[in-house]
């Protein structure tokens, strides 16, 4: 096998290959490195590479199998958003104020990874401490579509899609805060998995809002997203807002998925509403066809408060940051702006440590905890979250899953939301509700436009819902072959002008 | 249109909610946040129009409660392995400007 066929396999065809004694894990981690290291200064999409402790990793776990190890990911390279810890490796979250920091231990997803067997490869740009929606607040400068340079990747995990699409890493990690793992697999064509809040440990994930934050993987199949997802699965005494619910299933029970009867698939009149783009809706229609093609029976259910889902989330979610970034102040760890005072230091440290959209959203959660519109805002959205919580639960007790868009558009322009918050905050409308009521969503490619940027398809599940919504997007994929889809590398010329540093 | 009071959006102090949040602005900075924020709140304001009376609030959507751990120390991250991520650390201590005169 030559590199190039081993920078297309996916995770089921690596292992299947190693186990083989076809492919050894130095060799498929080495070609990743070597392409990586080609494209990245065109799509920018990851922010340091390991190289040789990369390579240490893939050469034990090669003398692994040669002893007979069958470990889930042994050998298999994986890339990971620049906001989990991997110890010894850098951990920025895209901030200059973590810029130089090293993960002084591993987050209890790295950890499960690494005792299945995996290989750190390369880590993923993200928005500044995940806040964003293009992967363009990074302090590395704007990941790029590899469908279309011109274009984002989506975010805040832009990074880990695009690396995944562009045949960097068979499969990343990522997290979603109100989209962030399936907005950027949706634009970047491919599969991205949110479980349940609270069904995968956020020990070590850099935070963002802590009652939102859910760590998922991207993979360029279900199956993948499926084989990583049940490593990192599970209760930890680290993160008491885990679930002590086992998890259930298995990649095994996915491979029969095929078809979809005796399911009831509901379609959420309000995610068809005025403001989605008519190829989206295009593409989704005949998507949701293709599930009634395959059996499932179709209802129509009403969400009647999943329109306040936006003001809901960018109130709390704010508010959340604004306590959680407050730990960044030039004492324990981190980058520090001296002078001469110590309020001063941190001020001057926050200035000159955070990109506009992290100061806009640090004011703006500062100003809704604050004495006098607490009660107005932040404690009125939390209320709210509870009506968008029934919507879904009533929606649900109707039928098995959601199906719906994953965006209201494709990808747009790099630039093109930058001086625009609202407007960046809109593109969320059909992902954040899945986060305000803690359930699992997964979105898998489902069509490209006439511009040929792709879409995607989103699967909403109940709490724990998970094999559900995986055995859907199983069935799903194995009648389509949107997924299988690759983009053309990009050209050497590609007017990229990404800031390395 | 008439507004009563509780539908007004309420238009935010940037450079003193900025103190507040320990974070400089400049004048520029703080210019062209107001606007966005004023947007903003305009916007996330319309929650105020919904009857939230009957609706209990949602901290977290895990449902947990009161997650205890035996009371037995486990290991975690060595002193030395933390100081050596302190921007200016002497004698195993962080170091900070004085905050006395």
């Amino acid at each position: 096998m030559d590199s190039r066929e081993m920078v297309e396999l996916d995770v089921e065809t690596g292992l299947e290959a190693m186990a083989r004694g076809e492919l050894t894990s130095e060799a498929w981690t080495a070609a990743l490195l070597e392409r990586s290291a080609a494209l990245n200064s065109r799509l920018n999409a990851l922010t340091w590479q390991a190289g040789e402790t990369a390579l240490a990793e893939a050469r034990a776990a090669d003398a692994a199998r040669a002893e007979g190890d069958e470990r889930a990911l042994l050998g298999v390279p994986v890339a990971i958003k620049d906001l989990l810890n991997v110890k010894g490796q850098p951990c920025t979250a895209g901030s200059a104020i973590l810029k130089g920091y090293t993960a002084a231990y591993d987050a209890t997803v790295i950890a499960r990874l690494r005792e299945a067997g995996a290989v750190f490869v390369s880590r993923t740009n993200t928005d500044e401490f995940a806040m964003g929606g293009s992967t363009e607040t990074s302090t590395y400068g704007p990941t790029r579509n590899p469908w279309n340079p011109d274009c984002v990747p989506g975010g805040s995990s832009g990074g880990s899609a695009a690396a995944v699409a562009a045949r960097l890493a068979p499969a990343a990690l990522a997290s979603d805060t109100g989209g962030s793992i399936r907005q950027p697999a949706a634009f970047c064509g491919v599969t991205g998995f949110k479980p349940t809040y609270g069904r995968v440990s956020r020990y070590g994930c850099t935070a963002f809002a802590s009652s939102l934050d859910q760590v998922g993987p991207m993979a360029r199949t279900v199956e993948d997203a499926a084989r990583l997802y049940h490593v990192i699965a599970g209760a930890d005494p680290a993160d008491s807002t885990t679930s002590p619910q086992p998890v259930d299933g298995d990649v095994a029970a996915l491979r029969d998925a095929h078809d979809l009867k005796g399911l009831r698939l509901g379609l959420p009149k309000a995610y068809f509403a005025e403001g989605l783009d008519p190829e989206v809706e295009q593409l989704t229609r005949a998507a949701i066809g293709q599930c009634r093609a395959l059996g499932a029976e179709l209802v129509e259910v009403d969400l009647p408060y999943s329109k306040y889902g936006i003001a809901c989330y960018y109130i709390l979610a704010p508010a959340e940051a604004s306590a959680n970034l407050a730990r960044y102040e030039g004492v324990r760890y981190g980058n520090r702006a001296e002078a001469d005072t110590l309020l001063e230091m941190y001020e001057n440290t926050r200035e000159q440590g955070f990109g506009a959209e992290v100061k806009r959203r640090v004011i703006l959660g500062t100003y809704v905890l604050s004495s006098g519109f607490y009660d107005a805002y932040y404690s009125r959205a939390q209320r709210v979250r509870t009506l968008i919580r029934t919507d879904f639960e009533q929606a649900l007790s109707q039928c098995d899953a959601l199906l719906g868009p994953v965006t209201p558009t494709p990808a747009f322009r790099v630039g093109e939301r930058s001086a625009d918050p609202l407007a960046m905050y809109l593109g969320d409308i059909f992902t954040v509700n899945v986060n305000l009521a803690g359930l699992c969503g997964l979105s898998v490619p489902c069509g490209f436009t006439s511009s040929g940027l792709p879409t995607g398809l989103h699967i909403i599940g109940p709490a724990f819902g998970e094999m559900q919504v995986l055995k859907i997007g199983a069935a799903y994929q194995h009648a389509t072959d949107w997924h299988l889809r690759r983009p053309a590398d990009p050209p050497p010329d590609a007017d990229v002008d990404a800031k390395t540093k | 249109m008439t507004m009563n009071f509780s539908e007004r959006a309420d238009r935010m102090d940037v450079r003193y909610v900025a103190r507040l949040a320990r974070i400089r602005l400049t004048d520029a900075e703080a210019d062209e946040l107001q606007g966005q924020l004023d947007d903003i709140l305009a916007f996330v304001g319309e929650l105020k129009r919904l009857d939230v009376q009957e609706a209990p609030p949602t901290d977290d959507s895990s449902g947990n409660r009161n997650i205890w751990h035996e009371d037995v120390p486990r290991p975690g991250l060595p002193h030395e392995a933390a100081m050596a991520l302190a921007p200016t650390a002497r004698h195993g201590q962080f170091v900070v400007p004085k905050i006395m005169e």
